[in-house]
């Protein structure tokens, strides 16, 4: 699989081809290969054009599948982690230790009957879960699983990933007012605002980690990180993006806009059947989105924690995905914990705290890093 | 000869065009604020096109995943009723006609008046050939905050007054309110709010 994506960015015109990652998305490059060839010859058609995108399709696959079944087994390991934590045993019928469940819940939604509510806005309705599932498996295109691993290796990554989970949003809002309902249409409202409130601060976050690495490309600010992980350093932040990112997907204890004693379930409550399990689906997606995103930015990427030898030896993609199933733990262990938030304190929390102090943190790594003289690439 | 480039500059630009006239034919106003989220995403797409991906993704994180969303909220707030059948009014359509016929006449006017100095164009192309060999947002950062960082900064300060001048106007205190002070809670003793006593049974305070 490595070698095949490796092979994939050798080839000459493949950076600029259109990918389809669930929905069509042009993942861009900057090479200047883009005003470079823009006459291509019939004959070359095939070799610059539809064998580097065929290669792009099963690039695209071998990211994908495998990202669907950590969905299904995150799944299965929320029930099993929150189980323990509260001294039950979790799904252990279907297959050895409950192994299958996530299958079984996947066969049983999908033999339901999708419901449309009546007057409801038919096209919108079903293109809502769509929009869910595809933003988070599309965000995956620059994600960089180990050093040279990585789909389309962009300039603006990480701008890239923040305009992805910030269209996030749209899913949850479009769905809320499809569904012509009260309760989806106040979950959806609470969601808008939260989801929005939380990026700023995610965004001043983003900053403090870029002006430390000197650049946008994900691959470059792992590599940055080869001497000191960003998480010493950036103590706070990292402690605030997993916060930030508990309210950017809608996690407890921030699960406002699902919150089932007051709205019964949400934005997704009058779905049902696939187009309910794409909502989920796409929520577990955008949990393991925003892992990989801290895992990157604080957590040193695929690098190992310390480079001597025994730690050497296990390859890059597997420190990257023990890094990911780090956080997500806290996002499970954090929802068996705390309860859920008020409204008020949530936006308080948000613009009150979060955003002051994320500003004054970049002012801060800004001034030492002028102070020091330590500026990248002028 | 295939020129995909270009190809993708006509997709883009087409449904550019017609996603705006979508935006301002669409009788329901939701579907309209959808579609100028639509056009937002293929003007990205021409950035790109352009290898301006950092205006591109500027685009897309500012427009469509702030300014957007705010429309998209306002006017789902507004619910606007949309009757099938229901005629579409022409009360403003003579004022409208005069104020866009003042407005489409000026611009022609300045376009058939434009005079362009021969030593323009080399001015604005100065600078880019500077930045040849940066990515474009370094370049770009170099131009903001290096060449013309007071007139950035300028710009910044005008859009904090308009934003402050919009909480002045907007922001009013109502007398009664009941708010919560977060420092007051966490600031109050036990020894201040919460008085043990013992009472003997049978007896009352």
């Amino acid at each position: 699989m490595i070698r095949l994506i490796m092979e994939l960015k050798n080839l000459p015109h493949s950076s600029w081809v259109p990918a389809f990652a669930g929905m069509t998305l042009v993942v861009m490059s900057t090479s200047p290969k883009i005003t470079g060839a823009p006459m291509i010859n019939i004959h070359h058609f095939w070799s610059e054009a539809v064998v580097p995108f065929i290669f792009l399709i099963g690039s695209v696959f071998l990211v994908v599948v495998p990202l669907l079944l950590a969905i299904a087994y995150l799944t299965y390991a929320e029930r099993k982690v929150i189980a323990s934590m509260q001294l039950r045993i979790g799904p252990n019928v279907v297959g050895w230790f409950g192994l299958l469940q996530p299958f079984a819940d996947g066969l049983k939604v999908l033999h339901k009957e999708t419901i449309i509510p009546t007057r409801a806005n038919t096209l919108l309705f079903l293109m809502a879960p769509l929009i869910t599932f595809g933003l988070s498996l599309s965000a995956w295109a620059v994600i960089p699983f180990s050093a040279g691993v990585v789909i389309s290796n962009i300039n603006v990554g990480i701008l890239y990933l923040f305009a992805i989970s910030s269209l996030g949003v749209y899913g949850v809002i479009i769905a809320g007012w499809a569904s012509n309902s009260k309760y989806a249409f106040l979950g959806a409202l609470r969601s808008a605002a939260q989801m929005v409130s939380y990026e700023v601060s995610i965004g001043l976050i983003i900053i403090t980690v870029l002006l430390s690495a000197g650049s946008l490309n994900l691959s470059q600010i792992v590599e940055a990180q080869s001497g000191l992980w960003y998480v010493v350093p950036h103590l706070p932040m990292a402690v605030l993006f997993v916060i930030s990112a508990l309210a950017e997907t809608n996690r407890a204890p921030f699960d406002l806009p699902e919150a089932e004693a007051e709205l019964v379930s949400g934005y997704n409550v009058e779905y049902s059947s696939m187009s309910f399990a794409l909502f989920f689906l796409g929520e577990y997606g955008n949990m393991i989105l925003m892992s990989a995103m801290g895992t990157i930015l604080f957590l040193g990427g695929w690098l190992p924690p310390f480079s001597i030898a025994p730690f050497t030896w296990i390859p890059g993609i597997v420190w990257f995905a023990l890094k990911i199933s780090f956080i997500l733990f806290i996002f499970l262990w954090v929802r068996a914990t705390f309860p859920r938030f008020r409204y008020d304190q949530l936006m308080r929390l948000g613009w009150k705290v979060f955003l002051p102090f994320s500003l004054f943190w970049v002012f801060l790594t800004a001034s030492i890093i002028v102070a020091f003289n330590q500026i990248h690439g002028v | 000869m295939i020129n995909i480039t270009a190809i993708l500059f006509y997709i883009f630009s087409g449904t550019l065009l017609s996603a705006a006239a979508l935006v301002i034919t669409s009788r329901n106003a939701v579907h309209g604020a959808l579609f100028l989220i639509v056009a937002f995403f293929n003007a990205a797409g021409l950035f790109v096109l352009a290898q301006a991906e950092f205006l591109a993704m500027m685009l897309i994180v500012v427009y469509v995943g702030a300014v957007a969303v705010l429309f998209l909220f306002v006017v789902m707030m507004l619910n606007l009723e949309m009757r099938q059948g229901q005629k579409v009014t022409h009360r403003y359509s003579l004022i409208g006609g005069v104020v866009g016929g003042v407005l489409m006449t000026e611009l022609l006017l300045m376009l058939v008046s434009w005079r362009t100095s021969s030593s323009a164009f080399d001015l604005t192309v100065a600078h880019i050939s500077l930045y040849k060999d940066m990515t474009n947002t370094q370049a770009l950062g170099n131009l903001l905050y290096t060449h013309y960082a007071l007139i950035f900064q300028c710009a910044g300060l005008i859009l904090l007054i308009s934003m402050i001048g919009a909480i002045v106007l907007s922001l009013r205190h109502r007398e009664g309110v009941r708010r919560q002070k977060i420092g007051d809670q966490i600031e109050r003793q036990m020894k201040d709010s919460v008085q043990l006593m013992d009472i003997p049974s049978g007896s009352g305070i």
